[in-house]
């Protein structure tokens, strides 16, 4: 396959909310948001994925930014990831979301990648992105779940037909500091809280995201809820730069007279969306975070995971990156 | 469609179709070669130019993306007749060997150098991260990195 190479679409280039939306409207399943481009070229050039028109967003101002709010912070979908990994307003009040920021790829792609494109990126499934006929691409087959299949990378919970995980760094950290995602179309505008913006294959297995042909992600709002609590993020994957997370945590915890009062912990990579870890907050709320309840957590968070035959090992490292979030927010 | 962009200070055009990235409209339409096509996505950082002030893999970006910015490529480093303190250095401490890297390594480097000019070995381990080189084993590039800044730190004190 010859490289640099896509094939031709028509290319939109939109400088306002309304236009994009009214252009996303009118193209329907033709039409493909761009924001970044880190993962829709990809797809592109793989040729695995077209689309006969593309919305460029990047010339529409108002989606760039962090603004404050009454009650929190707003960030522009288009803003990119290095500017709120390096913004002092993230980093004082919401450090998991700039730590997570910061862990995502390279330099050159935090640069350019944009926290809509994050959250709203395609699953990193290599079957899939090769372009076979798997069922999420259409087809009757889960290549990554047969007895050959490498599935290192894949599903702990919620396979159903796909065994994909979610790709993102900075979502689960989203789902943690519970994100309101605001998405646009031709109806008005809705909010929904980042746990249910990721779907599963149960519900969709052709999409990551409720999203649906039409809608524009304008923002993310997250209020002052969690702000200023004791974080934790950490991200394990086999290279230091590039490469997406094998597993990866993120928590908020506030700790009132020794013991943990409140708590949000959620996983990535271990299922088709961020996976809440709803068990580890009820078994460590009323306890202090020490070695013992630590520990606790860890075993009450691999409980009920499914390995394939290749990503046994994510059970110990989640197991792990629990303890330390208790331990050692 | 007609792609307007300030490269390395002058003001350049081409027309393009839309589905042409940064890089190949630099390559095949303005015939500047210097970055160089490598893994095409995303991976290797050998095609990274400077757009706006930060760095970018040219080849994960529209060319009609760049429509109006300002870009500044490893040919924009050098004149005819002097090299880039960079580059100057790169020669010295032997960090390149087969090169193919050089052109993105060099516009990192510079991008940093240009944010901070007095970087530690993390942060230029850090600001070099999207950019692979096969050859040297990186210890090379950082140390000429670092003895630029000195160079440019000196070069601006006694200016
Ligand atoms: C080499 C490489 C390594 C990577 N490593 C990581 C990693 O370690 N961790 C990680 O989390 N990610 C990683 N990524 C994935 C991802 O590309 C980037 O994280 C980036 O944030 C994507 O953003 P973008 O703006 O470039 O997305 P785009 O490619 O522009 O968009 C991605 C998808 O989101 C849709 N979209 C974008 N914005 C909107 C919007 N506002 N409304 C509706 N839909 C929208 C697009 O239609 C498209 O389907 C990597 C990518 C590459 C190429």
């Amino acid at each position: 396959m010859s490289k640099d190479m896509m094939r031709a679409f028509e290319l939109y280039q939109p400088e306002s909310v309304e236009n994009a939306v009214g252009l996303l409207g009118r193209l329907g399943s033709d039409g493909w948001a761009l924001a970044g481009g880190n993962d829709t070229l990809d797809w592109f050039k793989d040729r695995a994925k077209y689309t006969s028109s593309v919305v460029d967003l990047s010339g529409i101002e108002s989606l760039k930014g962090i603004r404050e709010t009454a009650d929190g912070i707003e960030i522009g979908a288009l803003t990119t990831l290095t500017e709120i990994e390096s913004s002092p307003l993230i980093q004082e009040r919401f450090g998991i979301l700039a730590q997570a920021s910061g862990r995502v790829a390279s330099p050159q792609i935090r640069n350019t990648g944009t926290i809509g494109g994050n959250v709203c990126q395609d699953t990193r499934c290599w079957y899939y992105r090769y372009g076979l006929d798997c069922y999420r691409a259409g087809g009757t087959t889960c290549y990554a779940d047969t007895p050959e299949g490498q599935n290192r990378e894949h599903c702990l919970w919620g396979a159903d037909r796909c065994v994909a995980v979610t790709p993102s760094d900075t979502a689960p950290a989203l789902v943690v500091l519970d994100a309101r995602m605001v998405i646009q179309n031709g109806e008005g505008e809705r909010e929904v809280p980042a746990e249910e913006f990721f779907i599963g294959p149960e519900i969709d297995i052709e999409r990551m995201t409720v999203l649906e042909a039409g809608d524009l992600l304008t923002a993310i709002r997250i209020s002052n809820e969690w702000s200023g609590s004791r974080f934790y993020f950490e991200k394990v994957a086999d290279r230091n730069t590039w490469d997406f997370p094998l597993v990866n945590i993120a928590s908020a915890m506030v700790v009132e007279g020794g013991v943990i009062s409140r708590i949000r912990m959620a996983a990535g990579a271990v299922q088709c969306v961020p996976r809440r870890l709803t068990v580890v907050e009820e078994v460590v709320t009323g306890s202090a975070p020490d070695e013992e309840t630590a520990a606790l957590a860890g075993q009450a968070a691999v409980r009920g995971a499914i390995p394939l035959n290749y990503n046994h090992f994510k059970i110990p490292l989640l197991e792990n990156l629990v303890k330390r979030a208790i331990r050692d927010s | 469609m007609l792609v307007e962009l300030k490269v390395n200070g002058e003001p350049r055009s081409a027309d393009v179709p839309p589905e042409t990235t940064l890089l190949k409209m630099l390559r095949e339409y303005l015939n500047l070669t210097g970055a160089k096509l490598g893994c095409d996505v995303g991976d290797c950082g050998t095609c990274t130019v400077i757009v706006d002030g930060v760095s970018v893999n040219s080849c994960l970006m529209l060319a009609a993306r760049a429509n109006g910015h300002e870009v500044t490529t490893i040919e924009g480093l050098a004149n005819s007749n002097e090299l880039h303190p960079l580059q100057e250095k790169f020669e010295e401490h032997g960090a390149l060997q087969c090169g193919f890297c050089g052109p993105g390594m060099l516009i990192s480097a510079k991008n940093l150098l240009d944010k901070n000019p007095d970087p530690t070995v993390f942060e230029v381990r850090d600001a070099l991260a999207g950019n692979l080189c096969r050859c040297t084993g990186y210890t090379k590039i950082i140390e000429a990195v670092i003895d630029a800044g000195r160079v440019m730190n000196a070069e601006q004190a006694n200016s």
